[in-house]
């Protein structure tokens, strides 16, 4: 957490007020970007529990502990927080910290707005949990919440979903126009777009997609509102609607969203390994190229999560094609990080090895991701456990990794201490072997024709679930490691110095370390 | 840095974004319609049609299979007459189904119409169908529906069978006053 | 020198164990299945996965080459380059040629897999929550399909039989040797009809009619398991799909046997039965196809599947509980069981229902009760 002292700095003397209302009426970039952070992580235990729910119940076939209703209910929750309440504000949470300290400016363009953003958090996902109280229990129609079954055949706390996502909704793009307001308006002199660094380049496309898409949402679940409250009938076939709309528009959102929770990890990466390899990042030009035709591709791809709803010949080619388009920039990303290690002078503290570890496991979800382009394979593997793994090998140790690969990174900056470096490679390697044991042997079960979302499976599948529950437990409990060392270097640690790494290179690093409360009050020159 | 005015102008500017793209998610659902005209998406087919009179081709047969299919929450009794015709691309039939209403109360029903292979739809051209309104029943009341049409003669040669499926719908609740008016 | 032989050693050693893996019969891997399509998606599938392979091979062994030596404390000095033309162009090309080596198959066979024309035998198959319907188009058959496996062995009160979850009460029957189309579509929420060993995967949604097809070859007779691929409610992992391929003389003979069975159980209706016959068939309907959502002793479940026991329907209004059975309840799970069930089996169950745990009403609902309900 920020210093509660800003004594380093000259000109400003006012420091946060004290007490529980400095967290409530604070419009700091970095107090706001700290609640991001602790909320996404109170976020990402809760999502886990309800994983490890899951995995426990799935140890074995047959039912043992919970019911198959209460099963729905986890793995759409899980999905639910995960995604919006764990990655997503977590990237936010980074952005607010780094932002401003990479564009040499004092604070947020919108502060107000920021904290209005933040806030709105906490409340949506205490309506979202609270329908786990509920006598009609919560939602349980899948985190993608196909019509009719979110419809029609919902259970009355649906309600309070869609009211959540609106919420969820309006906090995101109001972020995102925070973060596009502070980019374009407050760079230091002499930042030109191109001598951005790559965290605020990927963030600057992000809050894009984020633009487009969360409103896109908020209308899908604006027409389910209709549908099931005021006698509408988009998505409902007695009335003139049509389900497979609504998946079309859901993945219209769905797409860009996947990328929205990549694209920040690809620029958190891109800082740490030249850090680490004390050498300029290889291809910062063509890095922010492939950034933006991912996020273009990402619009016209969509209708891949759909192979099997009985698109047009022509449809499925198109979606097929465009979509084995993006394994293009997305290779050259790959490759500029190992073009940038190359010839380097490697050193392998903590957040070096999530980020080596990212790479080499996001390229693994990445190759699923391929094979699951190829429209008549994914006749096999829609709706599997392949395409679990796949997407848990892009989001956990893709994205997630990458955001505690810029804890670990940024951590001696935010809190003016080094966290313990050995137990940071202990979190590292249980996290590493808990993630792999977890979701690799997922693939095979996958590819044996286990479906997902199903509380309880024939015997052939028993061995490789009973291996990934284990993984679960381990990962998800090595994650209270992470809690333990972020609080420990809070309170102690050994002093870090500007710089922090010795490979570093930015604005962020000519600040003093912790940073102070408002980050450059004379605006920086930048060569 | 920047003055506070261009931050304004850039919030307010991303906010009309925003707010459009809101707008473009509803826009999306006349858009997909049009989509699925022009693919012939799981046979959407266009509404009425001016019967054409085309040549006939009677070097070759289509089968056309009628279908009847019902949806969950609804209690009606359904069928095709004819299960099966045969006819020759450009010849123009009359077909039927019996619907009958066992319930004890009036019921509005919309059969939902759909074709495959999705390619044959653009060819299928129906100058009546029951499909085009709601149909309203009495309690008890049984009715055959009728639905005319034929397939253009420029079908695809590959294309021996159609199917043309019809699923009821009950739409009691979103029956328009004209056909509640029927009723009575 | 020594890493470099180490690295490649090691390559080899986990290529090796890869393709033992994914040659074994322990499930790791996508089915080859039993058709000319599961054949091409398969091998378009492992295609995909030894060029990923390969391009994991380069890209990882160069990572791990750089570093074990480019590390600080092997005394490596950082060079200090940040782009090459070439080599750039030379990744965005390489990949897009890779790509379009695996498009071009992928393209063969989806065609193939959409070109449905010429079928000889038609199965139109609905989804319902949780079971499926099948109609054999043209020949007066149609059936449902449940689930099979006793809610004892879910509850692991009972031993797990080899096909746990995958067997049915009635598996559909196709001929091998010949073109059979699927007319996949839904009664109420989305689901999927997939077969594995066919490579059929379609959405079954409701108001839309889906195609698909399957020709299994002659020699390839026998049993096929699969799911459903969609979630659809709280049974989801609960409605699974087998099909019999036999031969063509027996698909006809089976064929003959369904429609006999039609007409027995038609005349059946007329007999007479007695309280106790009813009360055993009645049991046994109760306990496959009301049980799951109304409780093993007709407790109900939660506040959406009511309770047998004591209810006002049950125990007094006779014609309200057969209308029930007929038509189903509007706006609710409950649906009409007049096409699932026969005659015989609706009175069983309604007379079951009446007189079992404590209900004891001594009411007796015949066959003829049900045919006249039907009217």
């Amino acid at each position: 957490m920020t210093t509660t002292t800003a004594a380093h700095d000259d000109h400003d003397h006012h420091g946060p007020a004290k007490g529980i209302m400095r967290w409530v009426l604070t419009t700091n970039h970095k107090d706001i970007g700290t609640m991001y952070l602790w909320f996404s992580f109170i976020m990402l235990l809760t999502g886990g529990v309800m994983a490890l729910i899951i995995r426990a119940e799935l140890f074995q076939p047959g039912m043992q502990l919970i019911e198959p209703e209460f099963f729905n209910q986890m793995t759409t929750m899980h999905g639910l927080i995960m995604v919006f309440g764990a990655i997503m504000p977590a990237f936010v949470g980074l952005a607010n910290w780094m932002v401003p300290m990479m564009v040499g400016a004092p604070d947020m363009a919108l502060p107000r707005m920021n904290n209005l953003s933040f806030w709105i958090l906490p409340f949506a996902f205490g309506m979202l949990l609270l329908t786990l109280f509920s006598e009609a229990g919560a939602p349980n129609f899948g985190w993608t919440f196909y019509a009719p079954l979110s419809t029609t055949y919902a259970p009355s706390s649906v309600t309070y979903f869609i009211f959540g996502v609106h919420l969820m909704g309006i906090s995101s793009i109001m972020g995102a126009i925070n973060i596009v307001a502070t980019i374009l308006n407050m760079r230091a002199p002499g930042m030109t777009y191109m001598k951005m660094p790559l965290f605020v380049w990927t963030w600057f496309i992000t809050a894009y997609l984020l633009i487009a898409v969360m409103p896109v949402l908020a209308g899908v679940v604006t027409m389910m509102l209709m549908d099931i409250h005021f006698g509408t009938s988009f998505f409902n076939a007695a009335g003139g609607g049509d389900p497979v709309l609504f998946q079309h528009l859901f993945w219209f959102f769905g797409h860009p969203e996947v990328y929205i929770m990549i694209l920040p990890a690809f620029g958190i990466v891109s800082h740490i390994i030249p850090t680490f390899s004390r050498k300029p990042l290889f291809g910062y030009s063509s890095m922010v190229y492939a950034t933006a035709s991912i996020a273009f591709l990402s619009f016209i791809v969509w209708a891949h999560h759909m192979f099997t709803v009985g698109l047009p010949l022509v449809t499925e080619l198109f979606f097929m094609y465009a979509t084995m388009v993006i394994a293009i920039p997305t290779g050259v990303k790959v490759f500029n990080w190992v073009s940038t290690m190359f010839q380097g002078s490697l050193t392998f503290e903590t957040p070096m090895l999530f980020a080596i570890a990212f790479v080499i496991l996001f390229t693994i979800g990445g190759f699923s991701g391929l094979m699951l382009a190829s429209a008549p394979a994914d006749f096999q593997y829609h709706d599997t456990y392949f395409v679990v793994a796949h997407f848990h090998y892009v989001l956990v140790p893709g994205a997630l990794f990458a955001i505690i690969a810029g804890v670990y990174f940024w951590l001696p900056k935010w809190c003016g201490n080094y966290y313990d470096e050995f137990l940071g490679k202990l979190h590292f390697w249980l996290s590493f072997i808990g993630v792999n044991i977890t979701f690799f042997p997922m693939h095979f079960i996958g590819l044996a024709g286990m479906p997902r979302r199903i509380p309880d499976y024939a015997l052939q599948f028993a061995d490789f679930n009973a291996v990934a529950s284990v993984g679960a437990f381990i990962f998800g409990f090595s994650q209270l490691l992470f809690l333990y060392i972020v609080i420990k270097t809070i309170r102690s640690g050994k002093q870090a110095t500007p710089e922090v790494w010795e490979g570093a290179d930015g604005l962020e690093w000519t600040l003093p370390s912790p940073a102070p409360y408002h980050s450059f009050s004379e605006p920086p020159q930048v060569k | 840095m920047s003055s506070k005015p261009n931050v304004a102008k850039s919030a307010i500017k991303h906010l009309f974004v925003a707010l459009a793209m809101f707008g473009f998610g509803f826009a999306l659902v006349p858009l997909y319609d049009v989509f699925c005209e022009i693919t012939g998406l799981n046979g959407k087919v266009t509404g009425t049609v001016e019967k054409v009179d085309y040549t006939v081709d009677t070097s070759r047969t289509v089968t056309v299979q009628l279908l009847a299919s019902k949806n969950a929450e609804m209690p009606w009794r359904f069928m095709a007459l004819q299960e099966q015709i045969d006819l020759h691309p450009g010849e123009w039939k009359q077909i039927g189904f019996w619907a009958s209403n066992t319930t004890d109360s009036d019921m509005v029903s919309q059969a939902v119409p759909s074709i495959t292979p999705a390619r044959a739809a653009e060819y299928v051209q129906k100058t009546e169908c029951f499909c085009f309104q709601q149909q309203p029943l009495a309690a008890g009341e049984s009715k055959q529906m009728n639905m005319v049409f034929t397939i253009s003669p420029e079908l695809p040669e590959d294309i021996q069978t159609v199917s043309m499926v019809y699923t009821l719908f009950d739409s009691t609740e979103f029956a328009d006053p004209e056909t509640v008016a029927k009723l009575n | 020198m020594k890493i470099r032989t180490w690295l490649s050693l090691s390559s080899i050693a986990l290529l090796l164990s890869l393709s033992s893996i994914v040659k074994a019969e322990w499930g790791v891997n996508m089915t080859e299945g039993v058709t000319e399509i599961s054949q091409s998606i398969y091998d378009l599938h492992m295609l995909i996965f030894w060029i990923c392979v390969g391009i994991g091979v380069v890209v990882f062994g160069v990572m791990f080459y750089v570093m074990f030596k480019h590390r600080k404390s092997k005394g490596a000095v950082a060079a200090q380059f940040d782009e090459s033309v070439t080599l750039e162009w030379l990744w965005t090309v390489i990949p897009t040629i890779i790509l379009i080596a695996m498009a071009v198959p992928a393209t063969k066979t989806l065609v193939e897999m959409y070109d449905a024309s010429d079928a000889q035998v038609d199965i139109k198959i609905t989804g319902y929550q949780w079971k499926w319907q099948y109609d054999y188009l043209g020949e007066d058959v149609s059936f449902f399909s449940n689930l099979s496996t006793s809610r004892d062995a879910v509850y692991n009160k009972e031993e797990k039989g080899e096909n746990y979850l995958l067997e049915v009460d009635k598996e559909v029957v196709i001929p091998t040797g010949q073109k059979v189309r699927f007319l996949i579509t839904s009664n109420d929420v989305i689901h999927a009809w997939w077969v594995p060993e066919f490579a059929v995967k379609k959405d079954a949604i409701p108001g839309y009619v889906n195609e698909s097809w399957v020709n299994v070859p002659v020699g390839q007779e026998g049993v096929y398991r699969g799911q459903c691929a969609e979630l659809c409610g709280v049974d989801h992992g609960f409605m699974p799909i087998v099909v019999r391929a036999v031969s063509q003389s027996d698909y006809a003979n089976w064929l003959d046997e369904q429609r006999a069975e039609k007409e027995a159980a038609a005349l059946a209706a007329l007999g007479d039965y007695s309280f106790d016959e009813l009360m055993t068939t009645g049991a046994e309907v109760y306990a496959g196809r009301c049980a799951a959502c109304h409780g093993q002793n007709g407790e109900g479940m939660g506040s959406m599947f009511p309770p047998m026991v004591g209810s006002d329907i049950v125990l007094n209004d006779v014609d309200k509980h057969i209308d029930i059975l007929i038509n189903g309840v509007a706006g609710s799970a409950m649906q009409s069981f007049a096409e699932q069930l026969t005659d015989v089996e609706i009175a069983a169950v309604i007379t079951y229902e009446r007189n079992a745990w404590g209900n004891d009403t001594g009411d007796i609902v015949t066959p003829r009760d049900i045919i006249d309900a039907r009217q």
